[in-house]
């Protein structure tokens, strides 16, 4: 299917999508009660069987934004090269997005490292938990609001001494 | 006379020294090194130990990769928060006498990645005994580590090691301001 086949798909099947197209790069803003549809039908219907990415922009100082964090999932179709971006919406507080372990499988670990980064909820997920930092660490690096060089986690760790070790 | 009587020609073949410096001068020409390489400096240290610049010749060929073996760590490469309980276990692990070298500028200071995750310079939780700046260090600066280790441990060392019982490190020599 060409591009604009699949925007066309998209638009019969759902009424409320924006879809925009630039520089042969195709893109979908959806609703965050319809995700997990638009991303069956189009895994299904519309051939983009091949999850590429899984990831979130934390919008919180940007001019001009209406939400918080910015759903990114990037589909590919393995027939016929073509790529997509659906994008989605969720706010503080609880920001929560249904999973899509049941459609891709690796979609696991992806909605584990924006959980650990971002700290974004997935419901329906078999095993959220933190997968790049270690365990202990108690906050969401990779939002706006979180330092660069973070608050300490990064040196709290026992010293060895020469006598000792 | 009596002064006469006390000088004693000693043969070509017998040296007198203490035992301390024969057993330094071993262990600094036998230094097993346990490549602790997290990152692009790992691949400079495998350079080093390649054929051009051959850390072989130093004495330092066997790379063994269990910490029970080894007695020279060289860390090459940034460490993470989450990785610095394995280097302090691989550290520990490993048997006295022991020394680390911190190779390239994210094991000695962090780096140009000064962020939540790395930590900034492996000597907060590890001792260290040589730095290598660089960037990655070119394998020549890695050799002069290991010879500037090695004068380290013919200057200092001592076989029981006294070294690291002394109350304050200021008393003890420090090899490489001669």
């Amino acid at each position: 299917m060409t591009e604009q086949q699949t925007i066309d798909a998209l638009n019969a099947a759902y009424s409320d999508l924006a879809l925009s197209e630039f520089r042969g790069q195709t893109r979908v803003v959806v609703a965050l009660e319809s995700i997990h549809d638009v991303l069956k039908t189009l895994k299904e219907q519309l051939g983009f069987d091949l999850l590429i990415d899984i990831t979130c922009v934390d919008y919180l100082r940007y001019r001009g934004a209406k939400d918080r964090f910015g759903m990114v999932y990037l589909l590919a179709n393995a027939e016929t090269n073509e790529r997509i971006t659906v994008r989605t919406f969720v706010n503080d507080p609880e920001p929560t997005v249904p999973s899509m372990v049941d459609l891709w499988a690796g979609a696991n670990w992806l909605e584990r490292e924006v959980w650990d980064m971002f700290g974004i909820r997935f419901s329906g997920h078999p095993d959220l938990r933190r997968v790049l930092l270690p365990d202990g660490f108690e906050s969401h690096p990779l939002r706006k609001d979180y330092p660069l060089q973070g608050r300490g986690e990064r040196h709290n760790l026992p010293v060895i001494r020469r006598a000792e070790g | 006379m009596a002064i006469n009587e006390s000088i004693i020609e000693l043969p070509d073949n017998v040296r007198i020294t203490v035992l301390d410096k024969l057993v330094s001068w071993c262990r600094s020409y036998s230094l097993w090194p346990m490549p602790f390489a997290t990152a692009c400096c790992g691949i400079e240290l495998m350079a080093t130990g390649a054929s051009r610049t051959d850390i072989s010749r130093f004495g330092a060929e066997v790379f063994r990769f269990s910490p029970r073996q080894c007695d020279l760590m060289i860390v090459a490469g940034r460490v993470v928060m989450k990785m610095m309980p394995v280097l302090q276990r691989i550290w520990q692990q490993m048997y006295e006498p022991k020394w680390c070298i911190s190779m390239g500028a994210c094991a000695s200071t962090g780096g140009v990645f000064d962020t939540y995750s790395v930590v900034q310079g492996i000597d907060r939780f590890i001792p260290v005994d040589v730095y290598v700046p660089g960037c990655p260090p070119r394998p020549e600066q890695l050799i002069q580590s290991i010879i500037d280790l090695q004068t380290k441990i013919r200057a200092e060392d001592t076989m029981f090691g006294r070294e690291f019982d002394a109350p304050t490190r200021q008393q003890a020599k420090r090899a490489l301001q001669r």
